[in-house]
């Protein structure tokens, strides 16, 4: 979300779908990006190339397409993730692509430091030493990990996925073990942060806390920065707002047109306010269930109350989704293909003790910060600001409210307390201004603003 | 703001007084702690106006600038200040004793053991207000970079000696205040907001007067009533009774009391350098001189009843016994002093404007590692803070119902009892959650298996701290009656990777500072506007 950057090597899908002359199809324009990256990563002069890439967009195959490339092209390459469920992730996906290729897998020496899928792998080898992984294609990574490690002579080649929500600091200590690095992630997410203040550093183009791009592109203008045009993930219901609200100078489609996917229940709705925001959410792909105006503490036992019920009867009604992998299959709707995201731990903590009260187990629930990266059918959002006095910058965090907006295939349920635009009206934001600072756009505040009132135009008001 | 913290102000409304928020105290004071009440000049940014300063409480050292915008008297404040701060520093740098420290070997690249010495003790001052740390670190900042006549005879304007040298220990204990857990420089709002909690909103506890209206109220008056006394009521001449601690000043007492009385003293003076005879002069030396000690008592007037509740504060912290890790805490603030009492001798410049990548990374690592080893030893120490945390879900007290001994599977069984408890609490406890209790000082991890009876039965697998033998070592596995706390924090925090050094900085950050680093900096340049 910083302010749009000039492309140093603009594509005609770079323009957004707006552009004039005649529209690619999603597919197409996909590829030509994907195209246009991997030539700059392996050809261009640059050390780096950054790519940003909306929610759903593909970023997990590009990265796997990239170092199947740069091993194919015998460059032993270094990929850098954030959590150690990332790298797993990614192992299992190179493996998925190319089972033969040598892979290393560097992880901590805890207890279960990787996930035990990769046990049966025969090219993946595995160690807390990264000398016993020289000389294999690619080795895979924690920042915190790789910051340990020591080399005389330096990767050729390095990616850096979810750069966006990796501190500058991080990539400090890791940034001496390769020569050049492809840097992918989504600046619509939550932004790295430090428990301790860090405005002694604010407006330093090396801010310790900043994200590691803004680091990277600060003293690294002239870098290729590119984008990935088109959300999968997002149906064609969400990915306008999402665009607008979060992404407003680099808008993003959605790769399936309006009909594509669908949602049905088997059982009718029986009139309550579940149910009835549960039709709206299948039949436009948004519902907002408000509750009566009140404040609450963080843990609103009604709002909680309503949340697992709304989980509880999605799960009741025999839900089935249809979607563009196949039209002709519906794909029964179960407990793992919902999530319920949170601003709070204790929150979800609250929710997840309401499920397990209605018997409903294996629904995912967490935090935005957790919920980031993962794609689910349905997800059922308690809003933020939902039953608050006040609206701090947390609950206000842009990146926040887009992770919670921006998880699902199929449709996506808000439940909320009522009185948000007065919320809004009442707090507007007041952040002080730092010199030297890029000034983030869009603000939280206009993409509450924003969302409210979409969202609005789904509301089913419910009095439990 | 937790639910405990809440909670506590709601008491303190209804008890008309506030609450203890802490059984121990968590802040090292020092035996004999330097107290500085500054006051700023309004209108322009580090133009001190006085001070009161001292170690006793009795006997506080008057500090003023009659007119605050003249240089040369800033100077000659600033040198007076320097000639209190700096034998108290230089008393406890001179006191040391000897102590082991790992650095690494430059030739063979290994960590070994290098004999050092320790300051046995490290200074302290004490601020009464979150912004005095602010104008510690700002005169810190407009003196460092001076230059004596001694160190440039060319300079234009050169500063007495010794006040370049106390910029550069402002800024230090500036900047260390800035981690978390520190003392060496400490504001009294801060700390007494840390250990009591009052009945009204943390903003209005930075005003110290109010703060501790609510913490003592006179007898027969709620905390609401004082406070509020504390922060509006005016004398006759509609000056504040109980002046703010500053380094700010009321506007009232700018405008009616210190404005004329500066004026007077400009007056004086030119009329003292107008003079034609000796006669003359001594009888205008003496009307500047009364208009001087007029400013002196108006400074005065404001600062001794800041002064007096520092040290009223200080007498009520001390009542609290110290808590456990709190010297642990101090004895890295000491590593801190003699650190940069050993930079100044070795001749070192003085600490650049801006930190370099290395430097800032190494900062924010710091302070964050701190931030988490402060909050667990908090809670470590002090009942108190622990409930806070069990009430958050991050921590759980209870009774051992149960324990079955249970082993690890693998050639060399290994001890892995099951203890069962049961707690009111209810932790946020994940799949295969860690947990740790403290263990004579260590902590002791075990494993959250199940939870049974609506989550008021835990059952729990230990996991280490049972010794190498096939049975675990006694008093090492809790027993059935047991009262334990077990929190899903770690107690101990693990160093950060090493930085690369400044000079092989990435390219991702710049590359390395290079020759713009090597210069020493100057002081800002002289404007206009200094001049008067």
């Amino acid at each position: 979300m910083t302010a749009p950057a000039e492309e140093t090597a603009p594509g005609p899908d770079a323009r957004g779908p707006d552009a004039p002359g005649p529209a690619l199809d999603p597919g197409a324009a996909a590829a030509r990006a994907t195209g246009a990256i991997l030539r700059d990563t392996l050809h261009a002069p640059h050390r780096g190339v950054v790519v940003d890439s909306p929610p759903g967009a593909g970023k997990s195959t590009l990265v796997v397409r990239a170092a199947l490339e740069l091993a194919a092209a015998g460059r032993p390459l270094m990929v850098v993730a954030q959590t150690n469920a990332q790298v797993d992730d990614l192992v299992l996906r190179l493996a998925e692509k190319n089972p033969e290729l040598p892979v290393g897998r560097l992880h901590s020496s805890d207890t279960d430091p990787y996930d035990k899928a990769l046990d049966d792998l025969p090219n993946v080898r595995k160690s807390a030493k990264a000398g016993d992984l020289a000389g294999l294609d690619v080795v895979l990574s924690t920042a915190a990990k790789w910051a340990h490690v020591k080399v005389d002579e330096p990767w050729r080649h390095a990616i850096v996925d979810e750069a966006y929500q990796m501190r500058s600091d991080a990539l400090l200590a890791v940034a001496g073990l390769f020569e050049r690095a492809l840097f992918v992630g989504d600046p619509g997410q939550l932004d790295p942060f430090a428990i301790v203040g860090s405005e002694q550093w604010a407006g330093l183009s090396y801010a310790p806390s900043a994200s590691a791009v803004t680091t990277l592109l600060a003293h690294n203008p002239r870098l290729p920065q590119h984008r990935l045009p088109v959300s999968w993930r997002l149906p064609a219901s969400a990915a306008p707002l999402v665009s607008d609200a979060f992404y407003p100078y680099t808008p993003f489609r959605s790769g399936t047109g309006p009909g594509d996917r669908r949602l049905a229940f088997a059982v009718p709705s029986d009139g309550s306010g579940p149910d009835r925001v549960i039709d709206e959410a299948a039949e436009s792909g948004w519902g907002l269930l408000e509750l009566p105006a009140r404040h609450t503490p963080r843990t609103d036992p009604e709002a909680v109350r309503a949340v697992a019920s709304v989980v509880a009867r999605l799960l009741a009604r025999g839900g089935t989704a249809v979607s563009e992998r196949a039209p002709d299959e519906p794909v029964p709707l179960t407990a793992g293909r919902i999530a319920v995201g949170t601003a709070h731990r204790d929150q979800a903590a609250a929710v997840r003790a309401a499920l397990a009260g209605l018997g409903v187990t294996d629904v995912t629930v967490d935090t935005a910060n957790r919920l980031q990266g993962r794609e689910f059918d349905v997800t059922v959002v308690l809003h933020p600001l939902s039953g608050r006095p006040d609206a701090t910058a947390f609950h206000l965090e842009t990146g926040r409210l887009c992770v919670l907006a921006s998880r699902h295939r199929h449709a996506c349920i808000v439940v909320c307390r009522a009185g948000v635009s007065d919320l809004l009206d009442d707090h507007p934001s007041t952040e002080p201004v730092q010199l030297g600072v890029t000034v983030k756009f869009p603000d939280g505040w206009e993409a509450m603003m924003s969302t409210w009132d979409h969202w609005s135009e789904h509301r089913v008001v419910w009095c439990p | 703001m937790s639910l405990i913290a809440t909670l506590a102000r709601l008491e303190a409304v209804r008890a008309g007084r506030a609450q203890p928020a802490a059984t121990v105290r968590h802040r090292h004071l020092s035996d004999r702690p330097l107290v500085f009440v500054p006051l700023t000049t309004a209108g322009e940014a580090g133009a001190p106006l006085g001070a009161l300063v001292g170690t006793d409480r009795d006997a506080p050292r008057l500090l003023a600038v009659p007119q605050p915008r003249d240089r040369d008297l800033r100077f000659a404040f600033l040198a007076e200040l320097a000639d209190v701060v700096l034998p108290y520093v230089d008393a406890h740098a001179g006191v040391v004793e000897a102590a082991e420290r790992t650095e690494t070997d430059p030739e063979t690249g290994k960590r070994v053991k290098v004999e050092v010495e320790l300051c046995a003790d490290a200074p302290q001052l004490i601020v009464p207000s979150r912004a005095g740390i602010d104008f510690v670190r700002l005169l810190g900042r407009s003196m460092r970079f001076r230059r004596t006549a001694e160190q440039d005879p060319e300079t234009p304007y050169p500063a007495p000696p010794r006040v370049p040298l106390l910029g550069r220990w402002l800024t230090h204990f500036g900047e260390r205040a800035r981690v978390p857990g520190s003392s060496l420089l400490l504001a009294m709002s801060d700390l007494l907001a840390r250990h009591w909690t009052t009945g009204q909103s943390s903003l209005e506890d930075q005003h110290l007067g109010a703060l501790l209206a609510w913490i003592a109220p006179p007898e027969g008056v709620s905390g609401a009533e004082a406070a509020l006394r504390a922060e509006l009521a005016r004398d006759a001449d509609g000056q504040l009774e109980c002046p703010p601690a500053g380094p700010a000043t009321d506007p009232a007492f700018d405008n009616r009391l210190l404005a004329p009385a500066i004026e007077r003293y400009d007056r004086a003076r030119a009329a003292l350098a107008a003079a034609e005879d000796g006669a003359r002069a001594d009888e205008r030396l003496g009307a500047l001189t009364a208009a001087e000690d007029q400013i002196l008592a108006l400074v005065s007037s404001r600062t001794l009843p800041t002064w007096d509740k520092v040290w009223d504060g200080l007498d009520l912290l001390r009542a609290l016994p110290e808590g456990a890790h709190v010297e642990e805490r101090w004895t890295r603030d000491r590593w801190s002093f003699t650190g940069h009492r050993d930079r100044v001798l070795a001749g070192e410049p003085p600490q650049p404007r801006r930190d370099d990548a290395v430097t800032a990374a190494n900062k924010l690592a710091t302070r964050e590692r701190e931030q988490a080893r402060l909050d667990a030893q908090e809670a470590l120490d002090d009942p108190l803070v622990m409930a806070g945390r069990r009430l958050a879900g991050e921590a759980f007290a209870g009774e051992v119902t149960d324990v079955v001994m249970a082993y690890s599977e693998g050639r060399r069984p290994s001890p892995r009892p099951l203890v069962t408890v049961r707690t009111d609490d209810r932790p946020h406890l994940g799949e295969r959650a860690r947990v740790y209790r403290s263990l004579g000082g260590k902590p002791q991890s075990a494993e959250f298996v199940a939870a049974e009876e609506d989550g008021t039965l835990l059952v729990l697998r230990v996991l280490d701290k049972m010794g190498r033998g096939k049975e675990p070592e006694a008093g090492s596995v809790p027993e059935k009656g047991d009262r334990v706390c077990f929190t899903l924090f770690e107690h101990e925090q693990r160093g950060g990777a090493k930085l690369p050094d400044p000079e092989d900085t990435p390219w991702t950050h710049g590359g390395p500072p290079g020759e713009a680093g090597a210069v020493p900096e100057v002081a800002d340049p002289v404007t206009e506007e200094d001049v008067l």
